[in-house]
């Protein structure tokens, strides 16, 4: 597994008009901080490691290159000088050995965190997080429990290509057993993590690269080393009144008003459909493929509690259905654009041409 | 001149000559024994068991050959869905179980009953999850011979092939972190060493200096692949030099050998903190499980001459027998009660409950969660309005 080319996008991989579109909406909703600090998700994470590993004894991190290298994306950078290497393990090139060692160190009660350098590695490891840690408490009856979380980068980075773009958020949300995470912000990587690490059950938690770099402002409640938010609650980032938008990720960033899901399993229905009843029309938004994807669960799920309050048509955007492509053109348009959201809200509120059916 | 050359990992020293390393040795590696086929000893250095080890080693292998004949002719009747056996494998089972401490972990393939019957597991015990009744330990979440058991340290066993491996390596480093006088065991066959998760885990278990030993039961065949199929090297025993682990091969039919190695390797796990790796030669006498006839790839008279004339059971009882520890009416006693408590057992559960509603959505995570407390309770009014859908006999 050879590493991935990692490349300096600026500050968000999002292409630069759009980039200027965003950017003044962006800044005024950060100035709403009260403590005036910010911090990047980067070490949002790297403090929520670190405060879980000092609280448990029995927490450790099990990875590629997260001890001596600082890990892939420094996400474990000064974990190995704190707690040495029986805590901070690095790993042969292995998915499926340590995905399968850590579950294995979970069964005898220890609190891994396992390191994917990108969960599209973790397709060589996913026999061991469905079949050894999702189904095992169910499967022995409640004998073999499993504190595990498997956390690392998710979906599209830019100019990566498709071995190293596939959102997997779908695939494991549906697995029942599992819990499937998605921060957007510092806060959301920082309370999210803590939950995960604290949670007696197995959880996947996606990530994404270009986020690592952006700041997000924290409050003092957000950096204090309790800190923990709620899985299975999504966050309402602001309260729109003519269609609800949900988005998790790095997509959340592209859309203001926007439901940011936060857990992906479980789906916090009753936020999306309380919404919905309020503004009578659905988008959803993923970078991921539309079959089988979030958004096709979303929809089904609003269709069935909501379908009364519907005045549109629901609709999903997602990927283009094609495995990630590498020429920057190219892979623009294989994910969702701003003018993508911007279009599809407005067909939802039948101001505008609807779309062709696709054939 | 310099002898040798300094290369990432180390030392070598160099040499004109151009020589590839043969594929496979000359010789085989050797098989180490105890007893002759007939139970004498072959030697007199070897591990010593007590007459009421010997004889309790001996009364498990005879049970867990009735066990298995009852419980296979139950799936043949239509009483269970399916069933796996050991046949042949008999001393591996129990005399690996018997030289292990009751504190080590065992993470099993799935054709190591024995180890849970030496550890205590009794014959309801072993019918209740047969039957997937309420009082079995699984909640009747899985297939039959799925056995699991925290207060035996036996978990659960499941069944894709080798995941156990690198599970069992990771069970050993929690191990090894709480400092603990136990080590893990973990088992599977000739065909699990094919798996990538092997090849992971005997690595990776040298590199983390885990205290686990691996227990090959190399046993011939995997389902209807022979091992001249599955791989090319001589067994299973010469790929742990491979990955800098230790290793021996034994005669997985000889219960003292098998004793004795097991009770070496443990000591040899847990003080020096090392992977072990042990191939037990034998032979797979019964079908791979009760879907499968194994006399449509394998001569009869092949399974025969294992049967009777390699019989570990029946060589092991030569040894006893021997040395006045047992004699021809202790053995119908103890076939006698064996069958007896089998029937009961497996009357008894079939006759028992199945489990409740309720079990259906229990587990999946540590706490029941929203969605699947609304599914409960959408299924019971479901059931409640149309009770002549529901089948009879299931508790809600």
């Amino acid at each position: 597994m050879w590493g991935i080319i990692r490349q300096k996008v600026g500050t968000g991989g999002i292409s630069a008009p759009s980039m200027e579109r965003i950017r003044p909406a962006v800044s005024a909703w950060r100035c709403y901080s009260s403590s005036g600090k910010e911090m990047t998700v980067r070490d949002a994470l790297n403090s929520a490691l670190d405060e879980e590993m000092s609280a448990d004894p029995k927490v450790y991190v099990m990875g590629e290159e997260v001890g001596e290298y600082q890990g892939a994306y420094k996400i474990t950078k000064g974990l190995l000088d704190k707690y040495g290497p029986e805590r901070v393990v690095d790993t042969p090139i292995t998915e499926a050995g340590f995905a399968g060692i850590g579950v294995g160190s979970a069964y005898y009660g220890l609190r891994p965190v396992i390191e994917f350098m990108t969960f599209n590695f973790s397709m060589q490891a996913i026999d061991h997080i469905i079949n050894s840690a999702a189904k095992s408490n169910y499967m022995s009856a409640g004998q073999i429990n499993v504190p595990i979380v498997f956390r690392g980068p998710n979906g599209a980075a830019a100019g990566v290509g498709a071995q190293h773009s596939q959102c997997f958020a779908a695939w494991y949300a549906s697995c029942p057993g599992l819990k499937v995470l998605a921060p957007y912000s510092s806060e959301d990587a920082r309370g999210l993590l803590k939950a995960a690490i604290r949670d007696p059950d197995p959880v996947v938690f996606l990530e994404n690269e270009l986020l690592y770099g952006e700041s997000f402002p924290v409050s003092a409640e957000v950096l204090d080393s309790s800190f923990c938010l709620p899985i299975g609650k999504a966050k309402i980032e602001r309260e729109g009144k003519d269609v609800t938008i949900t988005a998790f990720s790095k997509m959340v960033g592209y859309a203001l008003k926007v439901i940011n899901l936060r857990s992906i399993r479980p789906l916090d229905r009753a936020t999306i459909n309380a919404s919905v009843r309020k503004t009578n029309r659905l988008v959803t938004v993923e970078e991921g493929f539309a079959q089988h994807g979030v958004g096709a669960e979303i929809c089904t799920s609003v269709i069935e509690d909501s379908f009364g309050y519907l005045d549109a048509p629901v609709e999903r955007i997602s990927g283009a259905d094609v495995p990630t492509p590498y020429a920057a053109n190219l892979e623009r348009m294989a994910f969702p654009q701003i003018e993508d959201i911007v279009r599809a809200a407005q067909r939802a509120c039948f101001r505008s041409v609807p779309m062709a059916a696709a054939a | 001149m310099f002898q040798s050359l300094d290369f990432p990992g180390g030392r070598v020293a160099f040499t004109s000559d151009m020589s590839f390393i043969a594929e496979s040795s000359e010789k085989r590696v050797k098989c180490y024994r105890v007893l002759d086929d007939n139970g004498h000893p072959m030697s007199s250095r070897f591990e010593q068991v007590s007459k009421e080890v010997a004889v309790k080693m001996y009364s498990s292998m005879v049970t867990l050959q009735i066990m298995d004949t009852i419980f296979y002719e139950a799936q043949r009747q239509g009483r269970l869905s399916f069933y796996l056996t050991s046949n042949g494998e008999e001393a591996i089972n129990i005399a690996s179980a018997a030289a292990l401490s009751p504190d080590d972990v065992v993470l099993p393939q799935y054709r190591e009953p024995g180890v849970l019957l030496w550890r205590g597991f009794t014959m309801q015990e072993f019918a209740n999850q047969c039957f997937g009744n309420k009082a079995d330990y699984g909640k009747g979440r899985q297939m039959p011979i799925h056995y699991g058991s925290n207060k035996h340290n036996y978990f659960t066993v499941s069944s894709p092939i080798a995941t156990q491996l690198p599970q069992a390596v990771g069970a050993a480093y929690s191990l090894k972190m709480d400092r603990r006088d136990a080590c893990v065991v973990t088992y599977f066959g000739d065909g699990g060493s094919s798996e990538g998760d092997f090849h992971a885990s005997l690595n990776f278990a040298a590199v983390m200096e885990a205290p686990v030993v691996f227990i090959c039961r190399n046993n011939g065949w995997a389902i209807s692949t022979p091992t001249s199929e599955q791989f090319r090297s001589d067994g299973i025993v010469v790929k742990g030099q491979a990955y800098g682990v230790r290793s021996i091969r034994v005669d997985g039919n000889d219960a003292l050998a098998v004793y004795g190695a097991i009770h070496a390797a443990r000591e040899m796990a847990i003080r020096e903190q090392r992977p072990i790796l042990v191939e037990a030669l034998t032979y797979r006498v019964g079908h791979h499980s009760t879907s499968d006839d194994s006399t449509k790839y394998r001569p009869a008279d092949e399974i025969q001459h294992w049967k009777i004339s390699r019989n570990p059971v029946a060589r092991f009882r030569k040894w006893i027998e021997r040395n006045g520890w047992l004699n021809d009416e202790d053995e119908s006693e103890l076939r006698g009660n064996v069958r007896k408590q089998l029937l009961h057992a497996i009357q008894v559960a079939e006759r028992t409950e199945k489990p409740p509603l309720g079990d259906l959505f229990a587990d999946v995570y540590d706490h029941l969660p929203s969605n699947l407390q609304e599914q409960e309770r959408l299924l019971r009014e479901t059931i409640e309005k149309h009770p002549q859908d529901y089948p009879d006999g299931v508790p809600v």
